[in-house]
């Protein structure tokens, strides 16, 4: 789906990508800005979130945890919720990379950067869509704690 | 021709099936696909429904070749 930004310079597209293998928000964070090269001189903020796997959760020591999503409508939802943001916000440039499949603590869950002139922009859209992202879109995660019970997160913690 | 019905997480687990198909019906809504395929269990509460991958409440209208999914909230993140 193509973002309704207004902002949005020619030939530049966010990337929202579900990673089915562990990978490494660093490692991605760098490659994609390297490759913004129809961006160089213009952005001044890049505003970075990064989620990690706890071993803790609800007050209980968690080994490993399934994370579940709704293909299609997980990325269909993602793409709304960083054009939403881009049309409140004047931002050049989105990086969203989640991950399913079975994670360890300290495993990296989510990415988000977003990439602007100036950085009250990068703050902003890069809140909107994490909040968007754990408000709306379709994951789910199934926690297996050290003694071997399963059980599924009910909800988001506040913040 | 029929809706495609898709249940995620702890409720397709308490389900015990992910997905089902219904025959199509007349004025049929969010609500009634659910009441037709399980007419002794009521719509648990808190439970998400979406159609064709967008967010739909219980009375939005439902047609042949529509996907209908149901979910507990979301915990992405």
């Amino acid at each position: 789906m193509k973002s309704p930004s207004f902002h949005r310079s020619p030939g530049v597209e966010m990337k929202i990508e579900i990673c089915a293998a562990p990978f490494d928000p660093m490692q991605a964070l760098a490659a994609h800005q390297e490759s913004l090269t129809g961006l160089c001189g213009r952005y001044g903020a890049t505003v970075v979130f990064i989620g990690t796997m706890r071993d803790f959760n609800e007050g209980n020591s968690v080994q490993s945890m399934m994370l579940e999503h709704y293909p299609g409508m997980t990325e269909q939802h993602l793409q709304q919720i960083v054009a939403a943001a881009e049309q409140r916000w004047e931002v050049l440039e989105v990086l969203v990379m989640h991950r399913v499949g079975m994670l360890y603590p300290n495993d990296p869950i989510v990415l988000v950067a977003v990439w602007s002139a100036h950085r009250a922009a990068a703050f902003e859209v890069c809140r909107a869509i994490v909040e968007g992202l754990k408000a709306q879109a379709p994951f789910w995660k199934k926690e297996t704690l050290d003694d071997g019970a399963q059980r599924w997160v009910e909800k988001n913690t506040a913040g | 021709m029929a809706i495609h019905v898709k249940y995620f997480a702890n409720l397709r687990d308490r389900l015990g099936r992910s997905e089902d198909t219904l025959p199509v019906g007349e004025g049929l809504t969010v609500a009634t696909v659910w009441s037709r395929l399980w007419p002794d269990r009521p719509l648990p509460p808190m439970i998400l429904t979406a159609v064709n991958q967008e967010y739909r409440g219980l009375n939005h209208p439902v047609k042949d070749g529509d996907e209908v999914a149901f979910f507990p909230p979301v915990t992405g993140g």
